[in-house]
């Protein structure tokens, strides 16, 4: 089922065209990343689906009744506002006590429910985030570089919370990350963004078109070495572990 | 009947404006508004003059020429003006237009100082539903629109996603203002209208953990400053209004302190919340 198809989408910011002729559709059930420089227009595409930005020409359709849970690049939160993480999870709407437990034990930040938001280091701030987008049961998950903070163990449980949620939600997921190597094992499909979109498709044939490589340069070797890797890995575990 | 005594009828007016600025005013410090809630009290002075002139209401002045600031101000904020800026030339022009307005009108005697420094002793039978019909609108609105104003304020992108307009709830925030300023004129008058909206909230702070229990808590510290500066002001023959702000003032200095207290104390207890 389609969540989410964009056509010809161009958006202009203070009269600089930021992205153009960007197509984009998304499943459910399937995790789509988007790769791209600084200043590529990922955060504007991420920020333009939400319904933060208004299309400058073409079209941004969305499933009848769509719930998106999204994770922002950074929350900064007024210091005039007091804010306890678990109140931070009801926020725009109540969930059970109970719910909002199990969502905090599940992104590891269970003992934090008490303290306040502002006390959260930037890791643990995101898992929180992640727990409180989950909580809506979203059918599209929206994640803007949601690792960024998260130290080693962090990023590897992220990703397999990832796993584990599109399969017991059954949503799609979009997000924009920065870690090649990552990306290329749990997305499904990979989107190269540089105002319009360079390339696309599944990541073993992303790594290997000439658009990808001329984005990323040196940094394209390396995650295609580590990715073969783990593939050959996967293929010949018997004859590497023994 | 109770009404008659000037003094309630004083005391009812405080705690109706208390109610209805103590959670908007957390909105405006939470959002920075702290100027834009000025600015919206200085206009309702050329509302003044405008309903004067007119012969209507006071409360219909001061609200429609609040709103028309806040339309103008929001509109113009995008067009390269700084929003300090703009706020700045918006309100003291307003104010001057409004005290130029005044000094057209002949005939009828004035007491400019009754606007600018509110008259909350003359409050009226009529004067009293006018502050309570408001309140109840204020209040109305804040509980109805709670979360997704403070999901808005929190940040707009996490509201949009959340299906919240951000620019809805933001318009709410500013007919509220203006719905308070128009109710607060009486009671404490043009200049000190954003003491209150502020004060009580800034107050209640350092003891907050919740959005929530900071709007309680800005709403029980308006309402005491209210009564007791009546009281104080009855003693001593000072000024209402200005007797009203300055012990929210000390009640402000008050919970600061008491803040900085318990941080101090939880600092040198085990690790725990650091509110700022």
């Amino acid at each position: 089922m389609r969540l989410l198809s964009i056509e010809n989408l161009d958006i202009a910011l203070g009269g600089h065209l930021v992205l153009e002729d960007v197509d984009l559709s998304l499943a459910r059930g399937e995790i789509v990343t988007i790769l791209g420089p600084n200043g590529s227009g990922k955060t504007t595409l991420l920020r333009s689906i939400i319904g933060s930005l208004a299309p400058t020409r073409g079209h941004i359709d969305k499933a009848p009744g769509l719930t998106i849970g999204y994770v922002p690049q950074r929350l900064h939160l007024d210091a005039t506002l007091p804010m306890t993480v678990s109140r931070l999870m009801s926020l725009p709407r109540r969930h059970a006590p109970g719910a909002v437990a199990q969502a905090l034990r599940r992104a590891g930040v269970t003992d934090q429910a008490d303290r306040q938001v502002s006390a959260l280091s930037g890791g643990q701030l995101q898992r929180a985030l992640l727990a409180r987008a989950l909580l809506e049961s979203p059918d599209l998950l929206i994640l803007d570089e949601a690792t960024q903070g998260l130290d080693h163990r962090g990023t590897a449980d992220f990703y397999r919370q990832l796993a584990r949620v599109r399969h017991e939600l059954d949503c799609g997921v979009l997000m924009i990350s920065h870690e090649l190597h990552a990306v290329m094992r749990a997305s499904d499909r990979v989107v190269c963004l540089n105002r319009s979109v360079r390339c696309a498709g599944p990541p073993e044939r992303v790594v290997a078109s000439p658009a990808y490589r001329a984005m990323f340069g040196h940094d394209n070797l390396d995650a295609l070495a580590l990715y073969r890797h783990d593939h050959d890995q996967a293929r010949v575990p018997s004859e590497l572990s023994s | 009947m109770i009404l008659d005594d000037f003094l309630v009828r004083a005391a009812l007016a405080g705690i109706g404006v208390a109610l209805a600025a103590a959670p908007l005013g957390c909105f405006v410090v939470w959002r920075r508004m702290a100027f834009f809630g000025d600015a919206t009290a200085h206009a309702a002075i050329l509302g003044v003059a405008l309903s004067l002139v007119l012969s209507t209401s006071l409360f219909a002045g001061v609200l429609v020429v609040s709103l028309l600031m806040a339309m103008i101000v929001s509109l113009l904020s995008g067009k390269g003006f700084a929003m300090d800026t703009l706020l700045g030339v918006m309100a003291h022009s307003a104010l001057a237009f409004g005290l130029v307005a005044v000094s057209f009108i002949s005939g009828v005697r004035i007491d400019l100082m009754a606007y600018l420094f509110g008259d909350i002793l003359a409050v009226g039978k009529a004067d009293l539903a006018v502050i309570w019909g408001g309140t109840a609108l204020v209040m109305g609105l804040m509980g109805w629109r709670w979360s997704r104003l403070l999901t808005a304020t929190l940040n707009a992108d996490l509201a949009h996603a959340s299906g919240v307009d951000p620019r809805r709830e933001r318009w709410i925030l500013t007919l509220s203002l203006a719905v308070v300023v128009a109710v607060a004129l009486k009671v404490v008058g043009v200049l000190l209208i954003a003491a209150l909206l502020i004060i009580p909230a800034a107050a209640a702070r350092p003891l907050s953990r919740t959005p929530e229990s900071m709007a309680l808590l800005a709403a029980m510290i308006a309402v005491t400053a209210a009564l007791s500066g009546l009281q104080t002001a009855y003693w001593f023959d000072t000024p209402t209004g200005p007797t009203i702000v300055s012990l929210a003032a000390v009640l402000f200095a008050v919970t600061s302190l008491a803040g900085h207290v318990r941080r101090k104390v939880s600092r040198a207890g085990p690790a725990s919340d650091r509110p700022p």
